[in-house]
This record gives structure tokens, C-alpha cells and sequence, in this order.
């Protein structure tokens, strides 16, 4: 089971050149949950988790990780604790799939040792999470985009941390796999304890998946708790601007956003 | 599929990827010692291995020990040392830059150490020494302007690749510049000396590329496996705990040093440090690092392409000449290759 930890946000001011984007935020992860960030486009969620997740430098304010600031903790050490699944990695040409999850394993290992057991090991149990045992010595470069986004995922899980950070995991993926990926981070969270924070897009899934939800509007947290508290309509009207009804989902019995639209009414149309 | 399995299944993966880099890495060390016995038996004279050895061993045997001690081995050994730093250096800047374009000849690093090297040989007339330090100068100098110009709000490696070749182009015009104003009777020697040559090479003046190859060299492998992590981009390379800014300062600095004093040692000898990598990983194929074998097809093409120089014709070419010919026709393949995967 993944050790307990305390991971919050002190007053966070982040942003790029001029412009700012976050504007002061607290936010306190609940540990061992999985944790989702809402809001519209632009309004920072990615930059929230990018500052959170180290990549970016907050301009002010402090992100800490058991009552020490990150930018304390030597990179390697944080690196076992903490990992992030960037938005668009980055895959060296003709790579095989075993050697790119082997990446992960990189904090753990020291500047001249070759694989140990524990190494393959933590790899051989990533690729089984991720269901991609058949795909262990296949070229990268063959492989769809639904299988690729499993194996950036498997090296995150090599990284074996406590906490894992992902930007938009479900992004361009189809809904099959879209549902796949979440249920895969779900096993991951139910059996090992591993906190989840993600970044989705569709509301409907993190109302589902997440225990936890952020939701943001332009750079300040306006809600947080579980989605059957937090989303309602009024929540969705004034995160997205969106007017919706909100109904129980007929599977899950999480909140499900009906958007109203202009055309498809009966009141409110205007024929 | 159960756990041992798999374990299994990936350890003969590796197995296999590992056999290949360690069979690869002998024939580039077989070839290699084989181009530099050749590089000592022939010449004007041909003479047999035994002889070779000893006057190696520094019995003076008339005639030999001239040919071999003082001619064939500098020249031999500056092909060595040259191509190992234009093949590792070059390397270097690919991966860490994902690019096979973003290499010092073409981001104008060697070019920028040419001018340095042109103007100390042709203007001052220094010696080796301060040719040596204005070179490594030169390089770091060009190697910061071209990171200054390109930096935009986002770093990005075409930026990069462009302000390069611009910056090549200016560096190209000073060194004709430098060649209008140098003295007649010195231009012969800066010629050769910028088309890429191991003609002349003696042991003394070797020593600065000698010592900063064993210095360097080392450092770039051990961060080997640091480079196959920064390939991953910026942010898993974080995330992953890397040092980035540190380990890609390191980098830089070990290759920028390699290439100015191989540069001011052997002149820029083209293409070897834009072609080593690719052929490389060719060869090894991708998983294991480039570095080593990068280095030795640098010591490959740079003796192959010495002996076809010397005795493939009637006249005889430097080194860089061969290299060149060799090196354009794989940059045309690659910019065609990476235009229709639209990644230019």
C-alpha cells in the first residue's frame, strides 16, 4: 500500500512571462483518492498541475509535500515520491516498449547499475496493470494511440510513486478508450493506494472517477468535495457558463450534466 | 501471461538489444584498430607490420622510424582523437536536441571555432596553444548566441536549427573575409587546414585534443544514461528527477570543448560529427546509449575516409574533402526523409 502523505499548495502565484494565471491558490490533496481538476479552457488547471508537479516554478507561494517546500527535497528523492504524465510526452524514434517503461525506473537506479530484479520487477508489473504484456518488445512507433498512452502511463507506474500527476491522460483517445484508461487508474488507486490528480476535460467522467474534485475559474478555486456535492448546475453555469441540468447518472448514480443548448428544448426553443 | 513470464520475455528483449550494442561496438573497435594499422604500414612505402611495431617500440630502423614516428602516427593519432570528439560531440547535440540537424557543423559551432582558428593562424600568427584556447573561446561564444537568438517565449529546436544556419552563414563570410586579408603565402595552409586535414599533424601539438578527448569523452558517456533521459523532453526528464539545466550545461560544455579543439587541431572536418550518430544508432539500434558507438564511427570515418584520400587517387585529398562527399548526399536523404514525415 502507498504511504499516506500531506500534499498542499500555499498561496500560489503562477504564471508565464507577464501574465499571470493562478492567482493565489490553496489547494490540499487528499491523500490516497483520486483527485480531479475542472474548469474551462484557460482558466489554469494544467498550470496548477504543472506547478504542483514541479514543471513549472510558481512565481510565488510554495507547494509542499509533507511540511517541506518541493523545491527543498533533492530532484531524485522527489522523483520517488512524486510523477507526473505529461500532456504530450515526447518518444525517442524506434524505441522498444520494455526500454521506454524502463525509464521510469530512472530515480531508482544509480549512475552506473544496470537493470536490477526490482527493476524488472517494478516494469514487468506496470505493463500488467496497463494490460500491455503482449506489447513488451514491439517498436513504439508501431503501436496505436491508445496503446502509446498506456505505455507512457506503465513508465509513469515504473516511477513507482506515491503520488501520480497526469495532464489530460484522455486526450484524444476515443471514448472506449477514454473509459479504459480511467478504469485502468482506478484498479491502480483501489489496489495500491496511489493518489490520483488528473486534469479532464469531459465533466461527466470526472463526476464518475474522481472522489475528489477542484474546480477552477480563471486562477481561484471556487468549489472542492465530492462531485455529488460539488456539481450541480449553478456549479456548471458558473465554472463553464454552461446552463445543464444535472441528473444521477443511471450506472453510477454520480452527477450526470444534461447541457440545455438552444435547439433542443421544449419551453425555452423558439419555434 | 503470469509474472516470471514476462520478466522473462522482457530480459531476452534486453538481452537481445544488449548483444547487439556489445557486437556492434567490437566490429566498430575491430575496423578501427584495422584503419589505424593500415594508417601505419602505408604510405609512399609500404612497410609490414613487424617493422611497424618496431620502430614503435622505438628501435630506430633508418628510414622507417621517420616515416612511421613522426609522420604516420600523428597523423594517425589525430584521426583517433578527431573523430572520437566529432563523433560523440555531435551525438550529443542530436539527442539532446532530438534533431539530426541540430549538430555543431550545421548550427555553425565548428564554424564559429573555424573563424577564431583562421584568425589566430592567419592575422596573429600565435601558436598552437592560443590557437587551441581562441577556438574552445569561439565555440562556447557561438554556442550561447545561437541559445540567446533562438530563445522565444518556448524553446524550440527549429528555431534553434535556423538561427544556426544563419548564424553559419556570417561566420562563413568572415572566414573568406579572413582569407581575402591573410598573407598570400599562408593561404595554401589555412585552406587545407579548413577543408579538414591530419596532414602535418605532430604529437606536441596533439596534446591539447588528446587531453581534452580523455577528459571529455568520459564525462559524456558516464552522463550517458542522463542524455537517453533528456531525450524524453523537458518535462518527463523533471519528473524523472533529472538535473536537466546541470546535466545539459555539462553536456554542452564537454562537446563544445571537443569540437573547438578537435576543430583547431584538424581543421572542421566535415560531417563526421552530423553523420556518427545516425549511422550509429543504425547500427546499435535504440535502448542502449548512442555515445560509445557514436565515437567510434567518428574514428572510422575519419581514417576511412584519410586512406581513400591519400591513395583512392592520382592526387591526394585531405580528409575532409572525403567526409564531405560522403556527408552531403546523407543531408539531402534526410531533409527529403524528414519533410514528407513533416517533421521539419
Amino acid at each position: 500500500m502507498k504511504l499516506t502523505h500531506q500534499f498542499q499548495t500555499e498561496e500560489i502565484v503562477a504564471g508565464y512571462d507577464n501574465k499571470t494565471i493562478l492567482h493565489g491558490l490553496n489547494v490540499d490533496i487528499p491523500s490516497n483518492r483520486i483527485n480531479v481538476i475542472i474548469g474551462a479552457n484557460a482558466c489554469g488547471k494544467s498550470t496548477l498541475l504543472k506547478t504542483m508537479a514541479r514543471l513549472i516554478k510558481p512565481l510565488s507561494g510554495k507547494v509542499i509535500l509533507d511540511g517541506k517546500s518541493i523545491d527543498k527535497i533533492p530532484p531524485k528523492q522527489l522523483a520517488r515520491v512524486l510523477g507526473i504524465l505529461p500532456q504530450s510526452p515526447i518518444v525517442p524514434e524506434g524505441i522498444s516498449v520494455t526500454d521506454l517503461v524502463g525509464r521510469g525506473r530512472y530515480p531508482h537506479q544509480s549512475l552506473f547499475s544496470g537493470w536490477t530484479k526490482k527493476d524488472y520487477k517494478a516494469v514487468a508489473e506496470a505493463m500488467e496493470i496497463m494490460n500491455i504484456t503482449e506489447l513488451a518488445n514491439r517498436n513504439i512507433d508501431e503501436l496505436s494511440g491508445g496503446q502509446r498512452q498506456r505505455v507512457w502511463i506503465a513508465m509513469a507506474l515504473t516511477q513507482q510513486t506515491d503520488i501520480l500527476f497526469l495532464d489530460e491522460p484522455t486526450t484524444f483517445l476515443d471514448i472506449a478508450y477514454q473509459v479504459e484508461i480511467l478504469d485502468l487508474l482506478t484498479d491502480l488507486n483501489r489496489k495500491y493506494g496511489t493518489t490520483i490528480v488528473m486534469v479532464l476535460h469531459d465533466i461527466n467522467l470526472s463526476a464518475r472517477y474522481a472522489d475528489h474534485i477542484f474546480a477552477l475559474r480563471k486562477g481561484k478555486l471556487i468549489a472542492e468535495g465530492e462531485p455529488s456535492k460539488v456539481i450541480t448546475s449553478k456549479l456548471v453555469k458558473e465554472v463553464f457558463g454552461l446552463d445543464c441540468t444535472v441528473i444521477a447518472d443511471p450506472i453510477s448514480q454520480s452527477p450526470l450534466v444534461i447541457p440545455k443548448g438552444r435547439y433542443h428544448g421544449h419551453k425555452d426553443s423558439n419555434r | 501471461m503470469n509474472n516470471t513470464n514476462l520478466i522473462t520475455v522482457i530480459k531476452d528483449g534486453r538481452r537481445q538489444r544488449r548483444r547487439r550494442w556489445i557486437i556492434v561496438n567490437a566490429l566498430l573497435v575491430v575496423i578501427a584498430c584495422i584503419l589505424c594499422v593500415a594508417m601505419l604500414m602505408l604510405g609512399s612505402t609500404i612497410y609490414p607490420v613487424q617493422d611497424v611495431i618496431r620502430s614503435l617500440m622505438g628501435e630506430s630502423h633508418n628510414g622507417v622510424s621517420f616515416a612511421v614516428n613522426t609522420i604516420r602516427l600523428p597523423r594517425m593519432v589525430a584521426g583517433l582523437f578527431a573523430g572520437l570528439a566529432f563523433g560523440i560531440a555531435g551525438n550529443t547535440f542530436q539527442t539532446m536536441l532530438r534533431n539530426p540537424l541540430a549538430n555543431p557543423d550545421i548550427l555553425g559551432i565548428t564554424a564559429g571555432s573555424s573563424v577564431a582558428a583562421l584568425f589566430c593562424i592567419l592575422i596573429l600568427h600565435t601558436s598552437n596553444i592560443a590557437v587551441s584556447i581562441a577556438s574552445v573561446v569561439a565555440g562556447l561564444i557561438t554556442a550561447v548566441l545561437i541559445f540567446i537568438f533562438s530563445k522565444g517565449k518556448t524553446f524550440s529546436v527549429g528555431r534553434l536549427i535556423l538561427v544556426g544556419i544563419g548564424m553559419q552563414a556570417m561566420l562563413s563570410a568572415l572566414i573568406s573575409y579572413l582569407l581575402m586579408v591573410g598573407a598570400q603565402e599562408d593561404i595554401p595552409t589555412a585552406l587545407r587546414w579548413l577543408s579538414g586535414s591530419l596532414n602535418g599533424a605532430q604529437l606536441p601539438t596533439l596534446l591539447p585534443l588528446i587531453i581534452t578527448v580523455l577528459l571529455c569523452a568520459p564525462i559524456v558517456i558516464v552522463l550517458g544514461k542522463h542524455l537517453s533521459i533528456l531525450e524524453l523532453g523537458e518535462q518527463s526528464a523533471t519528473s524523472l528527477g533529472l538535473n536537466t539545466n546541470m546535466t545539459r550545461l555539462l553536456l554542452i560544455l564537454s562537446s563544445v570543448f571537443m569540437i573547438a579543439i578537435a576543430t583547431s587541431a584538424t581543421g572542421p572536418i566535415a560531417f563526421v560529427a552530423f553523420l556518427s550518430g545516425p549511422i550509429a544508432k543504425r547500427l546499435v539500434g535504440v535502448g542502449y546509449s548512442n555515445v560509445i558507438p557514436a565515437g567510434l564511427v567518428g574514428v572510422n570515418l575519419v581514417l576511412a575516409a584519410d586512406l581513400i584520400g591519400q591513395f583512392a587517387f592520382e592526387v591526394r585529398y585531405p580528409v575532409g574533402i572525403i567526409t564531405g562527399l560522403l556527408g552531403a548526399p546523407y543531408l539531402l536523404y534526410l531533409l527529403i526523409r524528414m519533410n514528407r514525415k513533416g517533421s521539419l
